[in-house]
């Protein structure tokens, strides 16, 4: 099929397009130079603007620990509702939605790639399952191997590049994108009741620190060619003091970067950047880590942004969220994913009236405008923990606008109002630094080729939003950004309209993308390690890895290796 | 006031959050009997199922009164998020009566089911009838319980009644279940006779006050006096003596037990305690 999108403006800051005037071509799902004009079928975009589809480096969509937060929170569900129509199926949730209504929700706001980041290897079956379950977007997994028993050996034995190859099974046997890391060594000590309190704390039984499997796994990264980054989850998060924490990751492997090129993603960076000594001094340290970052180019974030809203807070961090679970009260679920990882879920609200979520607020904004190079920070709520991922126009809004912050301001707690530094930072972004925030930088840190620019040979995933740059100023009329970004005008996914008018007009499976990583040796599944399969989890090395019949539509990515 | 009649009897569940005098407010007959309503998976208009009735009066007050007649007991989410008004029921009631009340008043001449007044802020329900589960606790799940109103009712109730109650009062002048008040957080219940087993289980705060038989009171929960009288709104004060035990202590709870003296002479041995 054959689609021409006319007149729109267009941002595709990948190919340094910036609000120009163009026609976007599409052929076979893949963007074109033109096409048959009279066959085509045509969209009119005038005044309306033309992104490539948004991209979501960091949302918890799918996997055991999401669906166990389906479980907790029955109350999540009730109010919020969707009526299946003749294409769409019916679902329910408001912070943790089910997987149908997941990819309805992010195919109305223009999104058509979206990033599953924490899979413990175990789940991966189960993960890949939601995942087939989730259409109208593009997705990936990435597998937790910070805790990942035999990485730790490896890594305790110096052994990098048998570490390289493990890594290589372990990803391309669960189907994953990237190396997941979450409160490296944390987990396992969790496992014993316990956490690592800073970098070079000893991890019990390993003898071995954070430090080392950050560096380490930063190096297999390097050796195995991966498209992204080490994706990491600080030590410490969600602590007062640990901005000093998320200064010492990124300072960690300073001496490993090359050629300018980011080699660490600090995800969720907000609930890393506290400032104080308590939670009654707690204070923001973003200012501090956007002053790193503005001088390094080592490092892409993401904001991790909080909203004031009913939430679920899910993460691999057991530890973090047994100290949430003692501040709320509320009900948690703890889980220890055999030898893997942790998990842990608590229902959290934040409010405007409490200091330290309003701080919270702050912090995630301050980093964003802070930061002055919008291809190292990215939109993200940490999908479900900061907020839900339908509020993302809600920060664009906020990002966009000086009195739209200025709004909220006023209604949040009056002593976090005075320790914030909003009101210093006059900085309104554009649109031009909004795509690249939430697609184009995204999928650059990603390293996916096609997708979140529009140039030839790219696939057509567009967004367009009834929104005309030339006669509407972002900074006074937020409202209507807001509401143009919550509701795109068309999203355009491989080539098809799919979501037109307010309503999902074609129903479409996305494709689960995967590294297929090509090692000169593969790793060796030793005699040892099947003994150790067989002795400590309940599934055998051999049924362990996910086959590819396992995905609905397969897309691996070939990553030739170094070792 | 607006008199609405069953046509028939229902053999499925019937959504009725439509029927609320806000609702029915400057609509005529016609607008109303097109109000759309669920009967099961079948999406229907509220003059299908019921006879729609108005008696034009005067008096704004009771013109803005919903009277229904007949078997509800498979009608449920009557009333709602109603903010005011009144609506009269003579028969029995399904679930979810006056869910999310903001304001206004239900009187029910019946039985009423499960989730009766469920997380309501505001308003009065008067029940002369039973009523099921969780009278005033939230949907499953939630913790926010009832904050604010007033519940009556006449008959028996069923278990978790009150459970996460944040503020209101539940009177209740028969017998109730298990678990009565159920992780309150503050606010009042009377029951003036009989309580089922673990009254007030992990409250933190708030008032149950038992004028009947309590088989036990929980481990948890210490002896702290014994009080002549107590207080259960403005103006009403019931005698006793009471016993009043504070809890529940796993949650390092605040909240007060009363329970009757001469009802429960199996507790005297705590007396010894004092």
């Amino acid at each position: 099929m054959e689609l021409l999108i006319r007149n729109g403006f267009v941002y595709d800051p990948i190919n340094g397009v910036d609000g120009e005037k163009m026609d976007i071509a599409v052929k076979d799902g893949k963007i074109v130079e033109k096409v048959n004009e009279r066959k085509a079928r045509k969209i009119d975009a005038f005044g309306m603007m033309v992104m490539p589809g948004g991209v979501d480096i960091h949302c918890h969509i799918a996997g055991s620990e999401v669906n166990s937060g389906r479980l907790l929170r029955p109350e999540d569900h009730f109010r919020d509702f969707e009526r299946k129509t003749a294409v769409t199926r019916s679902g329910v949730g408001y912070s943790i939605p089910s997987t149908f209504t997941t990819g309805y929700r992010y195919s109305r706001m223009g999104y058509t790639t979206i990033m599953n980041p924490s899979m413990p290897p175990l789940e991966a079956k189960h993960t890949h399952e939601e995942l087939s379950d989730t259409p109208m977007v593009d997705k990936a997994s990435y597998p937790l191997l910070g805790d990942w028993w035999f990485v730790l050996e490896y890594l305790k034995d110096g052994k990098i590049e048998e570490c390289a190859r493990h890594v290589a099974w372990i990803i391309t046997s669960t189907k994953g994108y990237a190396i997941k890391i979450v409160n490296a060594g944390g987990l396992e000590a969790w496992g014993f009741g316990g956490n690592v309190q800073s970098l070079d704390d000893q991890i019990p039984c390993f003898c071995i620190t954070p430090r080392e499997i950050i560096r380490g796994l930063c190096k297999v990264n390097r050796l195995l060619n991966l498209p992204h980054t080490i994706h990491v989850h600080t030590n410490n998060l969600g602590k007062p003091g640990n901005y000093i924490t998320a200064l010492e990751t990124m300072k960690c492997i300073e001496d490993l970067a090359t050629e300018n090129k980011p080699i660490i993603h600090i995800t969720h960076c907000q609930f890393s950047a506290f400032k104080g000594g308590d939670w009654r001094t707690l204070e923001s340290g973003a200012e501090e880590i956007a002053n790193y970052v503005n001088a390094h180019s080592h490092v892409t974030l993401d904001m991790g942004q909080v909203i004031f809203t009913d939430t679920t807070t899910m993460t691999a961090d057991g530890p973090f969220q047994y100290t949430l679970y003692e501040l709320s009260g509320n009900k948690w679920v703890n889980h220890d994913v055999e030898t893997e990882t942790s998990a842990g879920i608590v229902p959290f609200h934040y409010l405007r009236k409490s200091y330290v979520h309003a701080i919270q607020w702050s912090i995630g904004l301050e980093l964003a405008l802070l930061i002055k190079d919008p291809w190292k920070i990215f939109l993200t709520t940490d999908h479900p923990n900061g907020g839900p991922f339908t509020s993302y126009p809600r920060i664009i809004a906020w990002l966009m606008s000086r009195k739209a912050r200025e709004a909220t301001l006023k209604k949040i707690n009056p002593r976090a109002r005075s320790r914030s530094l909003l009101p210093s930072i006059n900085r309104e972004l554009s649109f031009k630094e909004i795509a690249i925030m939430t697609r184009a930088g995204q999928a650059k840190a990603l390293g996916l080729k096609g997708k979140g620019h529009l140039g030839i040979g790219a696939d057509a995933d567009i967004a367009i939003y009834n929104l005309n740059p030339e006669t509407i100023d972002p900074s006074k009329k937020y409202r209507i950004v807001r509401k143009a970004f919550k509701r795109a005008a068309y999203t355009i996914k491989n080539g098809k309209i799919v979501f037109k008018n307010g309503e999902i007009v074609k129903h479409l499976d996305g494709a689960t993308m995967w590294l297929d990583v090509k090692v000169s040796e593969p790793a060796k599944i030793s005699e040892d390690m099947r003994r150790r399969f067989r002795e400590y989890w309940t599934v055998e090395c051999e049924n362990y890895p996910v086959t590819e019949n396992y995905l609905e539509i397969s897309q691996p990515i070939n990553v030739e290796a170094k070792v | 006031m607006i008199t609405l009649t069953p046509k028939k009897e229902f053999r499925f569940p019937v959504i009725a959050e439509c029927i609320n005098p806000d609702i029915f407010h400057d609509k005529t007959t016609k607008e109303i009997e097109e109000l759309k309503i669920w009967e099961g998976n079948k999406q229907k208009m509220l003059g299908e199922l019921f006879k729609v009735e108005e008696n034009r009066t005067e008096n704004p007050q009771e013109r803005e009164a919903i009277t229904i007649n007949g078997n509800l007991n498979k009608v449920r989410r009557i009333g709602a998020g109603m903010k005011s008004g009144e609506i009269i029921i003579h028969g029995d009631v399904g679930m979810h009566l006056g869910e999310e009340m903001k304001g206004g008043k239900i009187t029910v001449h019946g039985n009423v089911g499960s989730w009766a007044g469920s997380m309501m802020k505001s308003g009065t329900i008067e029940i002369h009838g039973n009523v099921s589960d969780y009278l005033g606790a939230p949907y499953r799940g939630s913790i926010e319980g009832m904050r604010g109103g007033k519940i009556v009712v006449y008959g028996n109730v069923g278990n978790e009644a009150g459970a996460y109650m944040k503020n209101g009062l539940i009177k209740i002048y028969g017998n109730a279940g298990q678990f009565l008040g159920l992780r309150m957080r503050d606010g009042t219940i009377f029951v003036e006779k009989d309580s089922g087993g673990r009254a007030g289980a992990c409250m933190k705060g708030g008032k149950i006050v038992v004028g009947g038989f309590l088989e036990s009171v929980l481990p948890t929960f210490t002896i702290d006096s014994i009080k002549e009288k107590v207080k259960i709104e403005e103006g009403e004060t019931i005698a006793g003596p009471f016993y009043l035990f504070i809890g529940d202590l796993v949650e390092n709870g605040e909240g007060k037990l009363y329970l009757s003296k001469e009802k429960n002479p199996h507790l005297n041995h705590y007396e010894r305690l004092l």
